[in-house]
Order: structure tokens, then C-alpha cells, then sequence
């Protein structure tokens, strides 16, 4: 589902140019569940940025559903992400003074999707994060970080993505609501067959994944299955 | 919108614009009706014959003495006889004389005319009568008085039918009074006295000259050639080939509505003018508002983008919001400014009218200050990069 060939990507600012990846290669197939790993400064979170369409590559080929999306413009860029890619932030950038039910509901206003629709796949997407049903109805800013994640999952999934990236989901959580978002990954990943590619810095968390890659100084160290896979908790409405 | 208080500091400078702008245009307005109504209570279809060269507007009140003797009482008959489109003709002859009565006197103007003066000038006696045929037949000495002429000559409120007044010592019987027109600037009707046209030209002026000929036409459309066919009959009477040369001039009181018209409207449109900078700095206001709020969302616009939303759902997005606040703004501009121009009708005496076309254009150019102002902001936002904007803090 995702084939990376050679991607490099070099910022040049004036005369200074720094070579940030320096030649990615690998390919990920439907279902999977895959950690980006890396130090700050690896360059993992420019590769997710590219991987997401936010970022182009300066040089490589990147196809995603077997299309080649490296070399397309601002709006076709949108129309991808729009259908194909579901985020997830560390900060969970959701839309304060605005409900759970419309913060979900964003992508499916985006997406042209008819308003009495659109409250029926955004609960559909809310359940299946786990958020209590009585939060609904609240407004983003009054809930906790590991609802306010979970609000965020449930937005990335409104769209029914191929493919859901997390950058850091837990980094701006506590240990034992990260183990809850990450079985909400895990979950996501073996019932629905969700590839979901989540990006990290920490080993630990990275082992709840199916398959590692790591990257340092912008080339890929090692790329392989996670022997020591950890089981999340899962924690139901 | 989140912050009320901003967003409606930065509305009050599209209501102060949008409520100057809708007072401003509604005081040119009233300013225009009010002329305009003024030249038409001279009289309807009107139009005015003088004697001598052509003059320019305003010079409408003529006295007798020291202008040109080149009409007669003899061209007035002919226009009335020749011409089919005259409805009606009214010549005078008037001057400034002392008049007194019993222990008062004042100077004023002395118009001799015919009974026709009173149509064709829309003049209603509010006691007695008006000069008749027979008084011109036999040149009787009567008067019939303005009620300015009354309270000067007789005081406020006396009956002045019957009494004797003396016009440059001759002895008039007054056997009418005007009904009050008010007014002044074109020559108060209300400070006039008319007398028998033959009466003035053989007890006062001593001959046959007229100092105007109003000549009313059958109807509105046809006073453009009303005005041709008495040029030319006059132009032939007194033996002129040459029209510059005329030995009179005709004053239209449809042109005299007309250039007042223009000149008031030249006027509104400077009043609004001036009212409409406030408007462009109320403009200044939002895009600066604007501006602000993009950069407090930066980080919300980034996340918009990263869900899919294009360059053109962003700008749209933060054009509405400007256009809501613009809009808003226009409205309560609207109200305010017709809650202005009432109080100054009410409280200043100067006439106002708050028209409908006025009330749509200011709801237009409130939209369309939102539009133009609040494209920059909306530009910007939809221009950011979205992994810059995500990383915002």
C-alpha cells in the first residue's frame, strides 16, 4: 500500500542546504502496524510529514494505493489526505470551544458529506475510540488528555482512511492512559485491519507495534518485526 | 466568535461609517425635496418671461424700476391668444413702494396684476377675494394684502378687509388677504401686495411695460416647446432675427428644478463622500482584527489543512467571518443612522429622509467592505504551511 523509493529530502535556506533523509526505502502493506522509530533530529517526523502529504520529497518516489504522489499540488495533495489519510497529533490539536460531536464531524465537512450523515459516522467513529457517550455533547476543552485523544482517534477515522498516522499520540499523556490509546491502536489495527503507522521516539512504546523501523540521521538502521510485542489495555464505553 | 468584546469595538467603526454615511446622504436628501418643493409652490408648468438680456437663475424677483421696457401688456395678450399650449398668462407689473395706513407704514413690493396671477401662481386668498376681471376693467384702486403686509401695516391678527391703506399716497381699498405660503429666498409671496395690473401701470408706473409674464403651460410634457413658440412669437413681435439678441429672457421652472437638483445632488454626494472615509478606516479596523485572529488560529488553520481542507476552504472560511462582522455592523450602522437623521429633523430642523435605495446600497458596500477588507487576512490564512502552522505556538 505504501512504496517509498529513495526518498531524500534537503532544506535549503540561502546558500546552507541540510540533507535531512538521505535516501528511505521501504514498503508497507494493508494492515499493518508499523512504528517509525528514531531520536529527535533523525528525521522521522519530516519522513511522517511526507508519508502524510503535508511535505514533498525532494527527490524519490513515494506511491501510495499505487499511485505516485511525490510529484502532485497543494489541492490534490488536500483531496488525498482528505480521503486517504487519518491524523493523529501529540497535542491533539482538536477545535476548542467546540463539541466532541463537531470536532469529529470536521473532516466529514471537508469531505462534502451531508450534514445529517455526518452525525451518524461521527458517532459510529466515536464509539469505536471508546469515549464515554455522555461526553459528546461537551466541549473538547473540558475533557481529560486521554479523551481528548481518543476524541482525536475518532476524528481519524471519519474519513475511513487506508492509512492512520500517529505522530507521538502518547507523548502528552500518562503512562497508563497511553497503554489505553495504544490497545485503542491495537484494536483498530486487528478488527478493522487499519494500517496505522504511529511515529516515536521511544522504544517502549514502539513495542506495542507489529513492526519496527528505525531511522537515525536520516537513513533507516533496521526495519523489522517486534519479537517483544506488548499487549495494551483496551477500555470499553 | 470568540472574543465579543473585540469583534464589537471592531464593528462600531462599520456602525459609526454605514450610520454617518446614511445621516449624511439623508440630510443632502431632505435638503433637495425641501428645494424642490419650494420651487414648485411658485407654481406648476410655469414658465417665465423677463424683460431684458438673458439672465442667470436667481434673478427671478425683478423690480420695475431701472430694468429694460421691452414687454407689453400687448405680447402678453398675444401669447395668449397665439399660442395653443398656454394654459393660462399672467403679466406684472411691479415695483417697490412705501405703503402706509393708519399710523404705520412699511415699504414693500406692489404687484399689478390680472385675476390669472392667482392660478397660474397658485396664490388662495384665506379672506376676501382675489383681483378680479372688473377691477382690471376699471382699474379700481384695490389691494389685496400678504399676511406679512397685515401684521405690519394693521398688527397681528386684525381684520384688514375694508381698510384703507395708501400705495406712493394713493388711495387702495384692501378687499383681500393671501393665505401665508411662508418661505423667503425667491421672493416672499407673504410680503407682497397685488393690485389691478391697469390700476399700476396708470396710477404708478405710468406705462404699458411688464417686469415679468408667467405663463402657465397646459401640462408638464409640453413646456419645452411652450418656451420655443414664445420665443419666436416674441422674437417676431418686437422684429428680432437674431435669438442671442433677444430683448428678453424665458426661465423654465422645470431647468430651475433641474440644476437645483444637480447642485443638491452634487451636494449629497460630497456629504456622503466624507462620511464615507470614516467607512474605510472602520474597514482598516476588521482587516485588523482580522489579521490578529488568523495568527491566534494558526495552529487551528494547520489542522484544517491536514484534514483537507484546500487553499479555497480556508479563505472562504475567514472571508465569511469578516463579511458576518461587516454585515452586523451595517445593519446596526443603518438603524442608528436613521435614529440620527429623525432627531435631526425632530430636534436641529433640518428636513431629513432616509430613502430605500440608500438603506440597500449601505447594506451592499458593508458586504462588500468585508469582502475587500477581510480578503488579505483570509489570503494569509489560507497560504499557511501546514506542518509550519501545526508547530505554532
Amino acid at each position: 500500500m505504501i512504496d517509498c523509493k529513495n526518498i531524500v529530502k534537503t532544506y535549503s535556506t540561502g546558500s546552507i542546504s541540510t540533507t535531512i533523509l538521505k535516501g528511505v526505502s521501504f514498503k508497507i502493506e494493508e494492515g499493518e502496524f508499523v512504528a517509525i522509530m528514531g531520536p529527535s533530529g533523525s528525521g522521522k517526523s519530516t519522513l511522517m510529514n511526507i508519508l502524510g502529504l503535508l511535505d514533498a520529497p525532494t527527490s524519490g518516489e513515494y506511491y501510495l494505493d499505487g499511485h505516485d504522489v511525490s510529484k502532485l499540488n497543494d489541492d490534490e495533495l488536500a483531496d488525498i489526505r482528505k480521503n486517504k489519510i487519518g491524523f493523529v497529533f501529540q497535542s491533539f490539536n482538536l477545535l476548542k470551544r467546540t463539541t466532541v460531536l463537531r470536532n469529529v464531524m470536521l473532516p466529514l465537512v471537508y469531505a462534502g458529506v451531508k450534514s445529517k450523515e455526518r452525525e451518524k459516522i461521527a458517532v459510529a467513529a466515536l464509539i469505536h475510540s471508546g469515549l464515554e457517550k455522555q461526553h459528546y455533547n461537551h466541549f473538547s476543552n473540558q475533557l481529560s488528555g486521554g479523551q481528548m485523544q481518543r476524541v482525536a482517534i475518532a476524528r481519524a477515522l471519519v474519513n475511513n482512511p487506508s492509512l492512520i498516522l500517529a505522530d507521538e499520540p502518547t507523548g502528552n499523556l500518562d503512562s497508563k492512559t497511553g497503554e489505553i490509546v495504544l490497545g485503542t491502536f491495537q484494536d483498530l489495527n486487528e478488527k478493522q485491519n487499519r494500517t496505522i503507522i504511529l511515529i516515536t521516539h521511544e522504544r517502549e512504546v514502539a513495542e506495542y507495534t507489529n513492526r519496527i523501523i528505525t531511522i537515525r540521521d536520516g537513513e533507516i538502521v533496521e526495519d523489522k518485526k517486534n519479537s517483544r510485542r506488548k499487549a495494551g489495555s483496551v477500555s470499553r464505553p | 466568535m470568540a472574543n465579543k468584546a473585540r469583534s464589537g469595538l471592531t464593528i462600531l467603526g462599520i456602525v459609526i461609517g454605514i450610520g454617518s454615511v446614511i445621516a449624511m446622504v439623508s440630510i443632502g436628501q431632505g435638503v433637495q425635496s425641501s428645494i424642490t418643493s419650494s420651487i414648485e409652490s411658485l407654481g406648476s408648468n410655469l414658465i417665465m418671461v423677463q424683460p431684458g438680456t438673458q439672465r442667470g437663475i436667481g434673478s427671478q424677483v425683478s423690480s420695475g424700476r431701472g430694468s429694460s421696457q421691452t414687454l407689453t401688456l400687448a405680447d402678453a395678450e398675444a401669447v395668449k391668444q397665439q399660442i395653443s399650449l398656454v394654459g393660462n398668462v399672467a403679466p406684472e407689473a411691479s415695483s417697490r413702494y412705501q405703503i402706509t395706513a393708519k399710523g404705520t407704514n412699511t415699504n414693500t413690493q406692489v404687484v399689478g396684476t390680472t385675476t390669472a396671477y392667482s392660478i397660474v401662481r397658485n396664490v388662495s386668498v384665506a379672506s376676501g377675494v382675489f383681483i378680479s376681471d372688473q377691477n382690471v376693467n376699471n382699474s379700481a384702486k384695490v389691494a389685496v394684502i400678504g399676511p406679512t403686509v397685515r401684521v405690519d401695516l394693521f398688527g397681528e391678527g386684525v381684520d384688514p378687509l375694508g381698510k384703507t391703506i395708501k400705495i406712493n399716497k394713493i388711495e387702495f381699498k384692501v378687499i383681500g388677504m393671501t393665505k401665508e405660503k411662508g418661505g423667503s429666498g425667491f421672493s416672499n409671496q407673504d410680503d407682497m401686495i397685488f393690485i389691478p395690473i391697469s390700476t399700476a401701470q396708470k396710477f404708478l408706473t405710468g406705462n404699458d411695460y411688464l417686469s415679468t409674464m408667467s405663463i402657465q403651460a397646459v401640462d408638464e410634457k409640453s413646456m419645452t416647446e411652450l418656451q420655443n413658440q414664445v420665443s419666436a412669437l416674441l422674437l417676431s413681435r418686437h422684429g428680432i432675427t437674431d435669438p442671442t439678441k433677444a430683448d428678453f429672457s424665458i426661465m423654465n421652472q422645470a431647468d430651475i428644478v433641474s440644476s437645483m437638483s444637480t447642485v443638491t445632488q452634487t451636494l449629497t454626494l460630497l456629504l456622503g463622500a466624507i462620511a464615507g472615509i470614516s467607512l474605510v478606516v472602520g474597514g482598516i479596523g476588521i482587516m485588523n482584527m482580522m489579521l490578529t485572529t488568523v495568527t491566534e488560529r494558526t495552529r487551528e488553520i494547520g489542522l484544517r489543512k491536514a484534514i483537507g481542507a484546500k487553499k479555497k476552504d480556508i479563505t472562504v472560511q475567514f472571508l465569511s467571518e469578516a463579511v458576518a462582522l461587516t454585515f452586523i455592523g451595517g445593519v446596526i450602522g443603518i438603524i442608528l443612522g436613521w435614529l440620527a437623521s429623525l432627531a435631526m429633523t425632530r430636534f436641529a430642523g433640518i428636513t431629513t429622509t432616509v430613502s430605500i435605495p440608500s438603506v440597500f446600497l449601505a447594506i451592499g458596500v458593508s458586504g462588500a467592505i468585508g469582502i475587500i477588507f477581510g480578503y488579505y487576512p483570509a489570503w494569509r490564512a489560507a497560504k499557511l504551511n501546514p506542518i509550519d502552522a501545526l508547530r505554532y505556538e
